[in-house]
């Protein structure tokens, strides 16, 4: 099967971007250079073709349900209008996806939009309509991903930049929070979200105007890859599906994966009893920070050691840190070597580079 | 996008060139547009031996890390040590500031390299 292609490619391709394959997706991962655009965003703004992202629509009197007993976090606390951080996980309690999940607002055909990660829209669907079949529950599921386009604005000036264009009003949206507002004459869902760590807001529109919600944003602000996203979360500690965590090379729960604030046990979900049992008995392995305090950049899948050389975990992502100027990793040790400040080694090319632990983000919020 | 490719240098499947001249080596123009930003690199220490196609070296970006390898066999006579501090030069400059070691080699091995214009037609 061929690569799938975003609503904005011909776009990227006119601008020069660099394309990378992601999640089955043909996408830009870089515009001009990952440093520029990663300090556009920490300094100005940047946006982000992020379409990639799926799209799954549920509506009908049992929404809510499916919803609930198929993701980790209290779907019932949601007002419309709400977004939620949330995680999918098996019966083990480990991570298949992790997504946003908002409630439309009254009135509206759609009852709750999730949003999957690149790729993760088939198999996502598969599982909601299997499960709601399973269960017998009155719920309609569909996959839009195909139908729409999203952008990230983000970045200190993206607020106004996105009010400029979408109105005063999105400046009222508390961070998850997200609204109906029209951008060049488009109908968008502007939520107050993102994954860089700045302010910013995402827009899910129809694919067909895509176009012109691009070249609204497009002369005023920086076009970022998926390169300079990635530098981006990493320096906020924020996870990579499929490569922080992954269902089969690397299965984590939300509470290793240090985002336990996304499980409600007082819920009932796919995987509850796993994680109520490994709340009760503590984890063995943690997620962290890691500086490296010598020459050498930390890469996925390059070794954690203690200082003798005993191996006590591994890196799951890891790069020079634009903003710092120094490298850093996230990744997964031993909880007895999780806390602040203890010294590891991170191997590279066979070597022991010095490493302090830390918890993220490594920038200052 | 129409890369540099100096019409004095000899090249190497995997991006390197050599200066026959000089016995300067460093990566092309397009391995660095490839690459992109270059945040670290890994060198060999003077009087060190390589191999022909040794990988001798190591250029890092932000996204990934790429192994160099020896256009010929030779000695290390030199080390491009501005690079410790400032990797970017092999960005901005990669036939000039940017370059990586010198070596003392033999000029009968250039034969196995290939010229810019097979170079040329390699990257397009």
């Amino acid at each position: 099967m061929g690569l799938r292609t975003p609503p904005l490619y011909g776009r990227h391709e006119d601008r020069g971007a660099k394309f990378t394959e992601f999640g089955g997706w043909e996408m830009p991962v870089e515009f001009d250079s990952i440093t520029a655009e990663h300090t556009a965003v920490r300094e100005s703004a940047g946006i982000f073709d992020v379409s990639h992202m799926g799209e799954i629509e549920l509506s009908g009197p049992d929404a809510e349900a499916l919803l609930q007993r198929l993701t980790t976090n209290d779907v019932s606390a949601l007002d419309p209008g709400d977004a939620q951080y949330s995680t999918i996980t098996n019966e083990d309690g480990a991570i298949l996806d992790d997504t946003v999940v908002y409630r439309m607002p009254e009135g509206d055909d759609v009852d709750y939009l999730f949003v999957p990660n690149a790729g993760h829209d088939e198999q996502m669907y598969e599982r909601w309509t299997t499960h709601r079949d399973e269960w017998g529950l009155d719920v309609t599921v569909e996959n839009a991903t195909e139908e729409y386009g999203m952008v990230a604005v983000q970045g200190p000036d993206a607020p106004d930049l996105v009010a400029a264009r979408a109105g005063e009003d999105v400046l009222d949206l508390s961070p998850f929070t997200a609204a109906y507002a029209e951008v060049a004459g488009v109908d968008c869902w502007v939520a107050n979200t993102g994954y860089t760590g700045e302010d910013g807001f995402e827009l899910v529109f129809p694919s067909d105007g895509a176009g012109a919600v691009w070249d609204a944003f497009a002369s005023d602000c920086q076009p970022c890859g998926l390169g300079s996203r990635d530098t981006l979360r990493m320096e906020y500690g924020f996870l990579l599906s499929g490569q922080d965590f992954h269902p089969e090379e690397n299965p984590r729960t939300p509470f290793e994966a240090g985002i336990g604030f996304t499980v409600d046990l007082e819920t009932e979900f796919v995987g509850r009893d796993a994680l109520a049992a490994q709340q009760e008995a503590g984890v063995d392995e943690e997620f962290v920070g890691l500086v490296l305090q010598e020459r050498g950049v930390p890469r996925h899948g390059y070794e954690i050691t203690t200082p003798d050389g005993d191996t006590v975990g591994e890196v799951t992502s890891g790069t020079m840190s634009p903003t710092l100027g120094e490298p850093i990793g996230l990744g997964y040790v031993d909880a007895a070597y999780a806390e602040d400040g203890t010294t590891v080694h991170v191997v590279v090319r066979g070597t022991g580079k010095r490493t302090t632990v830390t918890t993220p983000p490594f920038i200052d919020q | 996008m129409s890369f540099d490719v100096p019409d004095d240098l000899y090249y190497l499947e995997s991006h390197e060139w050599i200066d026959p001249q000089t016995g300067r080596v460093g990566i092309s123009d397009f391995a660095q547009d490839e690459l992109g930003d270059v945040v670290f690199v890994e060198l060999p220490a003077e009087g060190d031996e390589l191999d022909a196609e040794d990988a001798f070296g190591v250029v890092e970006s932000i996204k990934a890390v790429s192994d160099i390898y020896a256009p010929v066999g030779g000695e290390v006579t030199a080390v491009n040590d501005t690079l410790e501090d400032q990797p970017e030069l092999v960005n901005e400059d990669p036939f000039g500031d940017g370059w990586l070691v010198e070596l003392d080699f033999d000029e009968a091995a250039l034969e196995d390299l290939l010229s810019p214009d097979d170079y040329r037609d390699q990257i397009a």
